[in-house]
């Protein structure tokens, strides 16, 4: 199978020569297939933020390599366009880059940058609109009329509509009820069982990301600590506290079962394998 | 009718509307985003207010500081009225309030500076400043920071900042509407811990508005509001019990509650409401 | 990249300049502009940039930082340094095709392109040495005689205040936009200017919406914080010259005297260069 994006000891370096030179990325070396589903994690200032945005070419590394589907994205004659539109990048509060009168005009702003003719360009953006759940009134209404929540869609498909293979999340759930945050999570949870595409989600909630990711990175001051399974990440819980993350609330509870001589397992990271755990233990 | 002397906070049949406008200035619609609430602060609680965006939580909020004033309805703020126009400042003095964006509420440039900020507005002398300031940094425990820039300070830092600027203005109570939904984890540790030490330590009233669930089990009374009504109301165990009530309103429990429920649905004997993850595990040690 | 603007900022260390009350920061630095339009020779300059170099060397503010704050503004200086280069009438030194250069052109060029990167030095160390509130509350007070013509010298003083603390936000915001709309496609380089402008459409609403948003906020953060106007109001630093200031304002006129003496010797500058390469061809 052939490898998607891969990233070869990638570092990032700023303010260089200043005397407060930031080291952000170092040494990144990371290997993403088509159709994972990728849980990026790590504290504010961890490097997270800066490592997404070197997948798109936002940012270029300092030192290091970047290949996307087999070709070097830093050659001369490589085409960052169609990078960005491939990798597509949804950023935090990403509502608050709206601008357009009407939610089909926004959503259409990517196509149109592609260079799509107008029909084409509102037809993805139409079907953008329905795969993020709004329903047809809002389509021309103006953005800043609608929800918290429903602001946040139109801007997730404003990115969706450019049909990216890979989709970047930066913490899509901030400042979300916790509804919100479920509908969100379960929304491109869909997005990527059913249209297949690489989704990679940034976040600093653990409860957030272990119950949707197939594998989890977890990041510290700029370098890669864990690439594994959310489960064989958490059992670091421990090591995850010292770099001031933790695992979900859940892992503890199983601990703390175990340690009290309840013979459980203690790798349940969700609430409902919790409980099957549970119930198989108790009911012996 | 006249507020209680022991009251911090009471409202009566609070109601608040806002006119909503075409682009032409038309009115569309009325919108009702606090609808009747009648609730009484006594100095010292922990007040949390839980609700989904849009509960009119927020609304509520910014009552207690005369920010807003009621449509129908009456709030008192330690006994005054705050329709009362001659009331507003020692409403705002004695009812403090601490906002969700940490960047779009601090003014000075130095953390000091802006942790005065609100003392200079109530005109106490230079030397008294100085005094609050430097009391108020402490108790958040960001005194090492007094001569830093905000913009370099971490958003959990911010609030807290925030916090110091509200709390050198000596209020009776802090409302903090969603202060910690802009944070990662641990900025939302370190301002919950600054919170509750000033509740325990200073005696400080405080109303937290969230939607953190975690955050409130420390509270001593809890208010669920859901368009514009007051839907629950309890004692965070209380509250925690009723978790179909909660996921009906858009809300969530912690893992931990929510295990203790399906236990329990499931045919083992789990108190409801559990808030800890001790708790939990003695529970669940008792059903053997 | 949009952090390394540093023009209008305050670097943070402790010196004796950035002790100084802020009341002779601003007096000092209208001073020095003052002093650098009187000069006519290059003992005046020499005089200026000692004095310049004495100030940096006690503020402790790192020299290269000052000059990353120049960037900005390089080609402001460029511009000002070929204008002068090639449209001043004089002796002809140089020609290339059409354009010719004068000795008086580069008399000009330079001295223009010395003076202005002086001024702009020079009145970066106040910003850097002093922090905005400090800054204000010194112009508050500087033109607070301004009041009985009821200029509103307070809410001046604290608009500019907020401008300040809110520029690097805004700075951050645009670059988050920037790349947000990169992310989508956008392309802000390429075409002709309306193309151009048009491009920035998606730039500057989210940024304006932001703006307003911000405003919005802080004023009520503001009035939540009893902020009702300047009067009734006490202050936290209250401004009291101190025996150093007084020093400050002794060397400050001393200087300026130097410069009325020195820089304003009338010297033909031009003249006594061409003369002297004359002497030497």
């Amino acid at each position: 199978m052939s490898h998607q994006i891969i990233l070869d000891k990638v570092n990032y370096i700023y303010g260089a020569g200043t005397g407060r030179e930031t080291h952000a990325l170092k040494d990144i070396s990371l290997v993403i297939d088509k159709g994972e589903f990728i849980g990026i994690i790590g504290h504010t200032g961890s490097g997270k933020s800066t490592l997404v945005q070197h997948l798109n070419g936002l940012m270029r590394a300092t030192k290091g390599n970047i290949y996307y589907e087999g070709r070097d994205i830093y050659d001369r004659d490589y085409d960052m366009k169609s990078l960005r539109s491939e990798v597509g990048l949804v950023f935090q509060y990403p509502e608050h880059q709206l601008f357009e009168v009407d939610v089909l005009s926004d959503v259409c702003y990517g196509p149109k940058n592609l260079g799509l003719s107008k029909k084409e360009a509102e037809l993805r953006a139409y079907d953008a609109i329905k795969s993020v759940g709004l329903s047809d009134e809002v389509i021309l209404q103006s953005p800043f009329d609608l929800s918290g929540g429903q602001k946040r869609r139109v801007a997730i498909a404003g990115v969706l509509s450019m049909h990216p293979k890979v989709l970047i999340l930066d913490e899509p759930t901030a400042g979300l009820d916790p509804m919100g945050r479920s509908e969100i999570l379960g929304l491109i949870k869909k997005l990527q069982k059913e249209s297949g595409i690489t989704i990679i989600l940034v976040s600093h909630s653990m409860e957030d990301v272990a119950e949707y990711v197939d594998r989890l990175v977890v990041m510290n001051e700029g370098s890669i600590v864990y690439d594994d399974t959310p489960k064989a990440v958490f059992s670091h819980y421990r090591e995850l506290e010292e770099i001031g993350l933790a695992a979900p609330q859940i892992t503890y509870v199983m601990q703390s079962v175990r340690e009290a001589g309840i013979p459980v397992d203690t790798s349940a990271s969700t609430v409902e394998e919790a409980l099957t755990e549970l119930l198989r233990v108790l009911k012996k | 009718m006249k507020a209680f002397d022991s009251s911090m906070i009471k409202t009566d049949n609070l109601t608040y509307e806002y006119i909503r406008r075409d682009e032409e200035g038309n009115v569309e619609g009325i919108t009702t985003a606090v609808d009747g609430v009648s609730l009484d602060i006594t100095p010292g609680e922990f007040i949390a207010i839980l609700g989904h965006n849009g509960s009119g939580k927020s609304t509520l909020a910014k009552h207690i500081n005369a920010i807003l004033t009621p449509s129908e309805g009456t709030v008192w703020v330690d006994g005054k009225d705050t329709s009362d126009e001659a009331n507003i400042w020692d409403i705002r003095q004695s009812a403090g309030m601490v906002f969700q964006n940490p960047d779009n509420q601090i003014i000075g440039q130095v953390v000091e500076e802006d942790v005065g900020f609100g003392p200079e507005n109530l005109g106490v002398p230079t030397k008294e400043i100085w005094e609050r300031v430097e009391e108020s940094l402490k108790a958040v425990g960001m005194y090492a920071y007094r001569k830093a820039s905000p913009n370099k300070l971490s958003g959990g830092q911010k609030q807290r900042i925030s916090i110091a600027g509200v709390l050198a203005m000596h209020p009776k109570c802090i409302v903090l509407d969603e202060p910690t939904a802009m944070l990662d984890p641990n900025g939302r540790k370190d301002v919950i811990r600054a919170v509750r030490a000033l509740n325990d330590v200073e005696k400080i009233t405080i109303i937290l508005i969230t939607h953190y669930m975690e955050e409130i089990i420390h509270a001593d009374r809890v208010f669920v509001m859901d368009e514009g009504h007051i839907a629950m109301e309890g004692t965070p165990r209380q509250i925690f019990s009723r978790v179909d009530t909660l996921k009906a309103l858009r809300l969530d429990v912690p893992q931990v509650t929510e295990l203790a429920y399906l236990l329990n649905k499931n045919g083992i004997p789990m108190p409801v409401g559990i808030l800890t993850i001790d708790e939990f595990t003695e529970a669940l040690c008792h059903t053997r | 990249m949009i952090r390394d603007i540093t023009l209008g900022q305050y670097y943070q260390t402790d010196s004796v300049i950035h002790r100084l009350d802020p009341r002779v920061k601003l007096m000092g630095t209208v001073l020095f502009i003052i002093a650098l339009f009187l000069y006519k020779n290059p003992i005046g300059y020499i005089l200026g940039i000692l004095f310049l170099a004495l100030v940096i060397k006690l503020s402790k503010v790192p020299f290269k930082f000052m000059v990353r704050g120049m960037k900005s503004i390089l080609f402001l200086l460029l511009m000002t340094v070929i204008f002068n280069l090639f449209l001043t009438p004089g002796t002809e030194i140089l020609r290339l095709w059409r354009i010719k250069i004068t000795i008086e052109g580069l008399v000009l060029a330079v001295t223009m392109a010395v003076r202005l990167s002086m001024l702009i030095i020079g009145s970066s160390i106040m910003t850097l040495t002093t922090t905005p509130n400090n800054l204000t509350d010194g112009m508050e007070k500087l033109f607070g005689f301004l009041k009985i013509f009821r200029v509103p010298v307070h809410e001046v003083a604290m608009m500019m205040s907020i401008a300040l603390r809110f520029i690097p936000i805004l700075l951050e915001e645009t670059d988050k936009i920037m790349k947000a709309q990169l992310a989508r496609g956008a392309d802000f380089e390429s075409g002709n200017i309306i193309k151009k402008a048009r491009a920035m459409v998606p730039l500057l609403v989210p940024l304006f919406i932001s703006a307003f948003r911000r405003a919005n906020d802080l004023a009520m953060a503001m009035e939540a914080r009893c902020y009702r106007g300047g009067d009734g109001r006490t202050k936290m630093k209250p401004l009291k010259y101190k025996k150093r200031d007084y020093i400050a304002y002794i060397i400050l006129f001393a200087f300026l005297a130097a410069s009325v003496c020195l820089g304003r010797i009338t010297m033909d500058i031009p003249g006594i260069l061409m003369s002297n390469i004359g002497k030497a061809v």
